[in-house]
């Protein structure tokens, strides 16, 4: 389709009615490549959460005490604690700058189904947040003398529970992107809907530590990243859909 | 292939004012439409109906003879919106965030076809910048690029001419105009005064 020198003015191509012909993964493609290329521009926002989680876990021993016995028995529950708060944390910015510079709207006139576009986002941000949160865990677990044979399960735990965050809380981000400080909101939103998460991800850790089967508590932590995976996205794109309309 | 986009009845209420009632608009192939009226009068609302955006109107959208609702996807595969944001991601070049349109678009990622586009609006030389550091008549050209890198054939086009320089507004008229010869459509609100041409017609709001 080589234009002549005037295509300035006018397009080469006579403009014609299309049928839908998207291209789903070439679309799913190129919106994951955008949003990684674009975080890892911004590596300041990328290690962010992750820098929380450290230091968070790095005072507890100075706070409370270096007593290996007595932070082994709390480190399941603090190293999970203080991961969902990380994840939350990096929450609001999933959709804002989108959000601000009009490219939200592209988005939501894409021809590709909304849902789609959505998982695609959330799951950039679980690859930059939630992953690293979950291999950077065991080092921080060391610190507060988790006992051995727990790091495995540990990290598993908060691969498949922070995935579960990131979906369930692009769906608070999706409601309040329109809301000029939402972030209060957003962490009244989705904190109630973490604890599940939270109770059998620790819950998990713990049974490591005492010996127990861990296979129940990753099964349930498995069984609600399904639903999350099936269900999140569809949310997602409603809620997307009503703060645009605001 | 000629396309035609019908509003009935169409009214638009913000926080309890009717920004319009019984608004009937009839948009065929071969026609600029603007939208006028003065600042707060509902043109970038309608504007935002228009291209299926928002919901809580009262009337019908028609697309080509068939209810908006059920023919959505059609719709948008034919729709290309540019908003008050240009929708350009500061932290990617031009290039970059041309790739991204053209793979909304089903194409395949062709940068030879965007830097035709964007030599076309007057950024040669600026492909590889990221876009934050241009100025902002140069952000609304790499969103302006698209009008030609990703053919469609409904331009729905609010402000296009916001801090674009004389010569490019020149351009771009000419380009709206050469759009609607060719069969295509455009609708577009402006505060610039576009010069008078058979295809130009005017919808009045407020």
């Amino acid at each position: 389709m080589s234009q002549p020198e005037t295509a300035k003015l006018a397009p080469g191509l006579k403009p014609h009615l299309k049928e839908p012909s998207e291209n789903l993964s070439l679309a799913l493609k190129a919106t994951l490549k955008r949003d990684l290329v674009l975080m890892l521009r911004r590596r300041g926002e990328v290690l962010n959460p992750l820098v929380f989680f450290a230091l968070v876990i790095t005072l507890f021993p100075i706070g409370i005490s270096p007593d290996p016995n007595l932070l082994a028995t709390i480190a399941p529950g603090l190293l999970w604690v203080a991961a969902l708060l990380a994840a939350l944390l990096s929450l609001d910015s999933l959709f804002r700058s989108d959000y601000d510079d009009g490219s939200l709207e592209q988005l939501l006139l894409a021809p590709q189904p909304l849902p789609a576009l959505a998982l695609a986002k959330v799951a950039v941000h679980w690859l930059l947040t939630g992953l690293p949160l979950a291999l950077m865990a065991p080092v921080l677990g060391i610190m507060l003398a988790l006992p051995g044979g727990s790091y495995l399960v540990l990290a598993i735990s908060l691969a498949l529970g922070s995935a579960i965050l990131s979906l369930i809380g692009a769906i608070g981000a999706a409601l309040t992107v329109g809301l000029a400080r939402g972030g209060v909101l957003l962490s009244l939103l989705v904190l109630p809907l973490y604890i599940p998460v939270l109770i059998f991800g620790a819950g998990a850790v713990q049974a490591a530590i005492a010996g127990d089967p861990v296979t129940a508590h990753l099964a349930i932590l498995g069984a609600l990243l399904a639903v999350a995976l099936m269900l999140a996205p569809w949310a997602i794109a409603a809620s997307l859909r009503i703060s645009i309309n605001g | 292939m000629s396309l035609c986009l019908q509003a009935r009845q169409l009214a638009c209420e913000r926080d309890e004012r009717w920004l319009f009632k019984v608004l009937d608009v009839d948009i065929r192939s071969g026609e600029v439409v603007r939208i006028e009226g003065p600042n707060g009068s509902g043109k970038t609302t309608l504007l935002k109906i228009l291209s299926g955006q928002l919901t809580d109107y009262h009337g019908e959208l028609i697309w080509n003879g068939e209810a908006m609702r059920q023919v959505r996807e059609h719709f948008l595969a034919n729709l290309l919106y540019l908003g008050h944001s240009p929708g350009v991601k500061t932290g990617l070049s031009a290039l970059e965030n041309l790739a991204w349109y053209q793979a909304l678009d089903g194409q395949k990622d062709n940068q030879a076809a965007s830097w035709k586009a964007l030599e076309n609006v007057g950024l040669a030389g600026f492909e590889d910048v990221p876009a934050g550091q241009l100025s902002a008549g140069q952000q609304r050209r790499i969103a302006l690029a698209r009008l030609t890198l990703t053919p469609r054939i409904l331009w729905v086009l609010d402000e296009p001419f916001t801090a674009i320089d004389r010569h490019g507004v020149a351009t771009l008229e000419a380009q709206l105009v050469a759009h609607a010869n060719n069969g295509g459509c455009v609708i577009v609100t402006t505060h610039h005064e576009l010069s008078s041409s058979p295809a130009l017609r005017r919808i009045q709001l407020g």
